[in-house]
């Protein structure tokens, strides 16, 4: 698993070749299957949101080898009634940025909710570092796992920097409601998405773009390791798009997991370093997008011809739907 | 927002628009309280110092007797009412995500009347029993809306509607025990179901006190947090780590009570718990569920409406819910104008 990890997509950074030699260390600590034993604080719990310094050792890796915080164990997902997928085995590789595709109604949100403890599964468990999520306290997991989901509501009248603050709910109490660490960390991930400008400024009146980064900031201020995007790119236009999806390719190599659902297989091939491809409520193919993003891969999971070439840009897959045969043609 | 920190890494963040709001109202609801005392029913004119005397224990006797039990229960009835039901209302309105999200709108408060109608027309019963027959009726009200409307979270016009229907249903309900009920005990039900303050002695306001004492904690320092994460919907508060369906379980659960209570001690007082949240928000100005600076207002609105039901007609008392049916009606109209304007219904 820790094969794909960093290794895939983005390279060429300063920080990119950091984290593949920083990956390449934490092989040696322990055995492959030690369950990992830092709790939510000791990870990311200092330093700064973006920008972290590869060498601190405060990253998520300490003391583990398998490099998988998340996954799921023989998954059945359903709603009421209507099951969605059977049987889903799903590891997250740690430091991923890992991008779930398929087509609609595949089960990938269902996927992510499962994943987020959002939906408890019918059979099955979610791990969060070796433990049921649903038998951690809400606010542990809260503290190690961020999702940010598709349907948020800002309250009416409610300021950027009130928004972001609301990150911080996992780490506060009742007499411990705003401390300095609370607003060191919420000016930062305003900062490093972009939005701090905007701190004074009702969130109704931003664009779409901007309210993204925002609800994104939140996330961030939550300081969590892992963090999960339920579509993030929807509803933006292509250049808020690829800006958000930037964004969460910065927080991957700050040393995050990511996961994300996308629609857009380039996108998904361009910034992914671990792509899951799923239809009918089970996993098709996973693994590094250059070698899972085919032809016939798309033809199967999309029912879509299609040839793929190399993205002139970044060398990744790049999926062109074949041409409509015209009748009589 | 300010904090207040402790060398021992204590944090209480307040916003001081809020503060002064509850201040304000607080303070108002004193003053309206000693002028309510001063000239309140009955022929015992008493001078704004007399009151305060008195109620300081340095009064004579006389003076003693119509304050403490005469006068103070009634203002103290007018406080709280008005306190928990703007509470609950501000409770209702917040996890609804929606200003007619009120006890008032979903049928809360007439199921609190068919409780008490119950009470006193089949069994005759007096106050405690009534009380009792209001929370009853007040909490399978709640049953019930919960089981037609809860299914896949509670937010949005499901409930509203739904509870527009049982409010209509229970009406009917009403209207037809007031016909089985012996003419004495009819005048007493639509005098209580109005909303009335008067002749409210102790036996009133101590269940609702008593209610208040161990809901306000519940509420106020163990929900109030997470309600206001429960404000960006159910996902984003379920992510932040709130355990959604408890919390908002707990909180409607107090609200029910709170409102059923209120209702016990002195009729379901109308639109209080639908417009004092709402002044609330407009006056301090700050998201979340106001629930504070809702009570604060709630109570002052009460005593301020209780108080011009005294004096608006010299020598004839309205009861309360007169008052506040006028100016909540009112206030509910303008509200629906407003939403609709913005498009929200």
């Amino acid at each position: 698993m820790s094969d794909a990890t960093g290794t895939g997509g983005r390279t060429g950074t300063g920080e990119g070749r950091d984290r593949k030699t920083r990956n390449a260390d934490m092989k040696h600590p322990a055995e492959p299957g030690t369950v990992r034993a830092t709790g939510p604080d000791t990870a990311l719990g200092t330093g700064p949101v973006l920008a972290k310094d590869p060498g601190s050792g405060t990253g998520t890796g300490t003391g583990t080898g398998t490099g998988t915080r998340l996954g799921g164990e023989g998954l059945t997902l359903a709603y009421d009634q209507r099951t969605i997928a059977r049987d889903l085995e799903i590891a997250v590789p740690d430091e991923s940025f890992t991008v779930i595709i398929g087509p609609n109604a595949c089960g990938k949100s269902t996927l992510l909710r499962a994943l987020s403890r959002m939906l408890k599964p019918a059979a099955g468990r979610v791990l969060l570092d070796g433990r049921d999520i649903h038998a951690l306290p809400p606010k542990q997991v809260a503290r190690t796992l961020g999702l940010l989901p598709q349907s948020s509501v800002a309250p009416d009248g409610i300021s950027v920097s009130d928004l972001v603050a609301r990150g911080r709910y996992p780490h506060q109490g009742l007499l411990r409601q705003w401390s300095r660490e609370d607003e060191r960390i919420v000016a930062e991930s305003m900062r490093a998405t972009g939005v701090a400008d905007l701190a004074d400024r009702y969130v109704e009146e931003l664009s779409g773009g901007q309210r993204q980064r925002v609800w994104i900031a939140m996330a961030l201020a939550q300081e969590t390791p892992l963090l999960l995007l339920d579509e993030p790119t929807t509803y933006l236009d292509i250049a808020h798009q690829i800006e958000i999806l930037d964004l969460c390719a910065g927080l991957h190599e700050a040393g995050r997991t990511v996961v994300a659902v996308l629609h857009d297989l380039n996108h998904a091939a361009r910034y992914a370093t671990h792509l899951v491809a799923m239809r009918g409520g089970s996993i098709v193919a996973e693994g590094r997008p250059s070698e899972v993003l085919t032809a016939d891969l798309v033809r199967e999971v999309f029912e879509l011809p299609c040839r793929v070439i190399d993205d002139p840009e970044t060398g990744t897959p790049l999926v062109i739907p074949a041409a409509r045969v015209r009748v009589g043609a | 927002m300010s904090v207040i920190r402790t060398g021992s890494g204590h944090s209480i963040a307040f916003r001081p628009r809020a503060l002064a709001v509850g201040l304000g109202c607080l303070v108002v609801a004193a003053v309206s309280s000693v002028f309510a005392i001063g000239s309140g029913s009955g022929d015992y004119p008493m001078t704004t110092q007399q009151v305060i005397d008195t109620l300081l224990g340095s009064g004579n006797p006389a003076d003693e007797f119509i304050v403490n039990d005469v006068r103070l229960p009634r203002v103290v009835t007018a406080l709280l009412v008005g306190g928990a039901l703007a509470l609950g209302g501000a409770i209702f309105q917040s996890v609804v995500r929606n200003p007619l999200g009120s006890p008032d709108v979903l049928g809360f408060t007439q199921g609190a009347a068919t409780g008490a109608l119950v009470t006193i027309v089949v069994f005759g019963s007096g106050s405690a029993a009534l009380a009792a027959g209001a929370v009853t009726g007040g909490l399978a009200t709640g049953l019930l809306i919960y089981a037609l409307a809860w299914r896949q979270g509670v937010h949005g016009y499901r409930l509203v509607l739904t509870g527009i229907g049982i409010t209509a249903i229970l009406t009917g309900v009403n209207g037809y025990l007031l016909t089985r009920a012996q003419i004495t005990d009819a005048a007493r039900a639509v005098l209580w179901m109005t909303g009335s303050l008067n002749g409210r002695g102790w036996d009133d306001a101590v269940p609702l006190l008593v209610a208040m004492a161990v809901l306000l904690p519940v509420v106020l320092f163990g929900c109030a947090r997470a309600m206001r994460m429960l404000e960006m919907g159910d996902d984003a508060a379920f992510s932040l780590g709130v355990p959604v369906e408890r919390i908002r379980l707990t909180v409607l659960a107090s609200a029910v009570l709170l409102v059923s209570f209120g209702a016990a001690a002195a009729g379901p007082v109308a639109f209080v718990a639908l417009t004092a949240p709402q002044v609330a928000k407009r006056m301090t100005r700050s998201p979340g569920p106001n629930l504070v600076p809702s009570m604060c207002t709630g109570a002052a609105l009460l005593v301020l409406a209780d108080l011009a039901a005294q004096r608006v007609f010299e020598g004839h008392q309205l009861p309360v819910g007169v008052v506040t049916g006028v100016l909540g009606g009112g206030y509910l109209v303008w509200l629906l104008a407003t939403e609709r304007k913005a498009g929200r219904i």
